[in-house]
């Protein structure tokens, strides 16, 4: 369970004008074996250091005046490839409440949600606007309940399921509401098993 | 309006519909690994919850097991942290585990369907990305992140969102010489490595009828690198023909009522499609990638792109290009090549091997060129060493290795050397994926085994 999601994110945003940015860039493998805090301190490792772990003049995370923000916005495909959730954790880690892209990888997009990170899906065109906006320094400002997100003369909507939603503003994973529905269940085993004697034994044959 | 593959599978699966296309869809079978199953499990029993369906619940080690023959859990590093905690857990929980000692361990995605626990018309999950590749047989497969994995294991089901649904149709017959691996990477060419996201992609047509299971299975474990969280393929006559008489299968009268009720799975001839893409298998040549993303794919044989007037896209393949250690609008052919990696969930399999056994046999790899064969499975070891294929690759200078992941994602030790370049049937080229450093070119068994032999990037054709 995580903690419930604030009502308001504002602050600073960090742009990555990179399409198809993988899970295997944000939490290399070798960081996901050294544990938790490495995914955090190591995230989009070869975007933010050099083969020698020295800081690159170019990290797009290590402009001073945007260290506390809490909105990543970035290119179509965020998040594709591996189903590891340390990239969401790392993107989490990291400070961001808040990612905003054209499309994602879509485990990545489930994975987000499940570690307390809105990821919002806008048009292209508006990412591209709102990423103008990021490197201008401007404030975003998103509203969650409402589903609105501004900054500066720029205010849209953005969709959510409203199950995804409510579980992310309570902080709450899915496994209460599955138990919850035990009765439904218990009917759907049986209906199930009488129709699909072999999918819930499997003996060995050989 | 007829129904989908896809929606028959959906629908057959809701334990309750939560409304605006959410629904809770029972788990049918769940397959766990040494990377993410152990720390899932861990967390499952330190909630105080128990697993709800233990005997459909399946788990082999192969992302961190060493591959070197003789290998033990202390040959690599990850498997001598994670094994024993991996085989605890899943006797705790009563789970059957293929260790690595035992006869069908291997790639989950290799080992599921040759045991026979993988049918149609099953629910499959995996903490992993290529669950995909399972839709081969007609059953809704797909990847999950590690909260997935704990509350599949608490409630045998998971809260989905219904994807739009996605055919892709391939008329004609794939060229002699083409793989399915060329395939599909050619789709991901042509409509880009999020072409599919969003979707439940099913692959239909002649030429998909036309393929062998294995074929299927290389088809639906790139879905996932085209953007789908599901590849389908229909049950048939070829499908029922591998299952029958597997480990795991059915019997007697339970399989004749399985069999009739997979006939009834596939779409519908008026089944509708958000989105349907169409394309002839026999315009396809064989095809390889020149960079870091699955879209960075040309024929084999044509030259790398060159810089397109767009600032933004010219900076993208500047990138990619320079990670690779390429130059815009030249010759891939020829380049020098370091490493050769046949193997993984992609190409692993018998007839992978066997594609890769037919180029090699009679003559050796180039001087300088490091070149492994990974079995997908203990299965196919053994197959494959009943024909006598491994001394084909021992005899023309290749490693013959134990069944992982291997090289593939280089968590057990197995890597590419930094500014190296390695041709890889796997299926990811992202940076640093094989390594830090790692130059990853992705083609099919029979192209990678042509480049050992030639030690330059080349097609299975050619000279050495």
């Amino acid at each position: 369970m995580n903690p419930g999601y604030p009502a308001l994110v504002e602050s600073r945003a960090v742009v990555l004008r990179l399409d198809n940015v993988d899970t295997d860039v944000i939490t290399p493998i070798a960081r996901v074996l050294e544990g938790p805090a490495a995914v955090v301190r190591w995230g989009f490792e070869t975007l933010r250091f050099d083969e020698d772990g020295r800081p690159r003049a170019d990290d797009p995370f290590g402009d001073p005046r945007r260290l506390d923000a809490q909105v990543l916005i970035v290119g179509r495909n965020f998040g594709c490839g591996s189903s590891r959730e340390t990239a969401a954790a790392a993107v989490r880690g990291m400070g961001f409440r808040v990612v905003i892209a054209p499309s994602y990888g879509d485990i990545f997009y489930s994975n987000c949600l499940k570690n307390g990170v809105l990821a919002i899906r806008l048009s292209e065109t508006i990412v591209e606007a709102l990423m103008d906006l990021g490197d201008a320094l401007a404030t975003f400002a998103i509203d969650l309940p409402s589903q609105r997100l501004c900054c500066a003369d720029l205010d849209t909507g953005f969709e959510i399921g409203a199950l995804q939603k409510h579980l992310l503003l309570a902080g709450l994973d899915e496994i209460g509401l599955m138990q919850s529905r035990a009765s439904e269940r218990t009917l759907y085993d049986k209906r199930d098993h009488h129709l699909r004697p072999w999918v819930r034994t499997r003996p060995r044959n050989d | 309006m007829g129904s989908s593959l896809f929606e028959k599978l959906w629908s057959q699966h809701i334990v309750d519909d939560l409304g605006e296309g959410m629904c809770m869809i029972a788990i049918d079978l769940h397959m766990l690994h040494d990377l993410s199953g152990p720390s899932a499990l861990k967390t499952l029993f330190d909630r105080g919850l128990q697993v709800a369906a233990p005997g459909q619940t399946f788990a082999t080690p192969d992302h961190g097991v060493a591959t070197m023959p003789g290998r033990t859990d202390d040959s690599s590093e990850a498997s001598r942290r994670t094994l024993p905690a991996f085989r605890r857990l899943c006797a705790a929980a009563g789970i059957t585990l293929f260790d690595i000692d035992s006869a069908d361990q291997g790639i989950v995605h290799v080992v599921a369907p040759e045991l026979g626990l993988t049918l149609p018309g099953l629910t499959i999950v995996c903490g992993d990305s290529h669950t995909c590749t399972q839709g081969a047989f007609g059953a809704l497969a797909w990847g999950l992140g590690s909260t997935e994995i704990m509350q599949a294991l608490a409630t045998q089901s998971l809260i989905l969102e219904k994807p739009r649904s996605m055919r892709v149709w391939i008329d004609g017959a794939l060229r002699p010489g083409v793989g399915a691996k060329d395939l599909i990477l050619h789709i991901i060419g042509e409509w880009g490595a999020a072409g599919a996201v969003g979707h439940a992609l099913e692959f239909a047509g002649p030429a998909v009828e036309a393929m062998t299971m294995e074929q299927r299975m290389s088809l639906c474990n790139l879905a996932v690198e085209f953007g789908a969280r599901f590849g389908l393929v229909a049950p048939d006559a070829t499908t029922i023909a591998y299952l029958e008489d597997r480990p795991y299968a059915p019997t007697g009268a339970m399989w004749d009522d399985a069999v009739e009720q997979w006939r009834g799975l596939p779409s519908d001839a008026d089944a509708a499609f958000d989105r349907e893409l169409v394309l002839d298998a026999s315009d396809v040549g064989a095809q390889i990638t020149w960079g870091v993303t699955l879209d960075h794919v040309i024929r084999l044989g044509d030259p790398v792109p060159d810089l397109p007037a767009d600032p933004a896209q010219a900076t993208e393949i500047r990138q990619a290009l320079d990670y690779m250690g390429l130059e815009p609008a030249r010759a891939l052919v020829g380049a020098k090549v370091d490493q050769v990696f046949i193997g993984s969930c992609a190409n692993g399999r018998l007839s992978d091997l066997q594609d890769a056994a037919d180029v090699v046999r009679g003559r050796h790899i180039a001087a300088g060129v490091v070149a492994w064969v990974v079995p997908g499975s203990q299965g196919v070891r053994r197959a494959a060493e009943a024909l006598g294929l491994d001394e084909v690759f021992r005899r023309a200078g290749f490693e013959w290795r134990e069944p992982g992941c291997s090289m593939c994602l280089a968590m057990n030790g197995d890597m590419v050397t930094s500014g190296a370049r390695c041709v890889s049937t796997s299926n990811r080229n992202f940076v640093g994926r094989q390594g830090p450093g790692a130059r990853t070119h992705l083609a099919s068994p029979a192209t990678a085994a042509a480049c050992a032999i030639a030690g330059r990037i080349a097609a299975p054709g050619d000279p050495a």
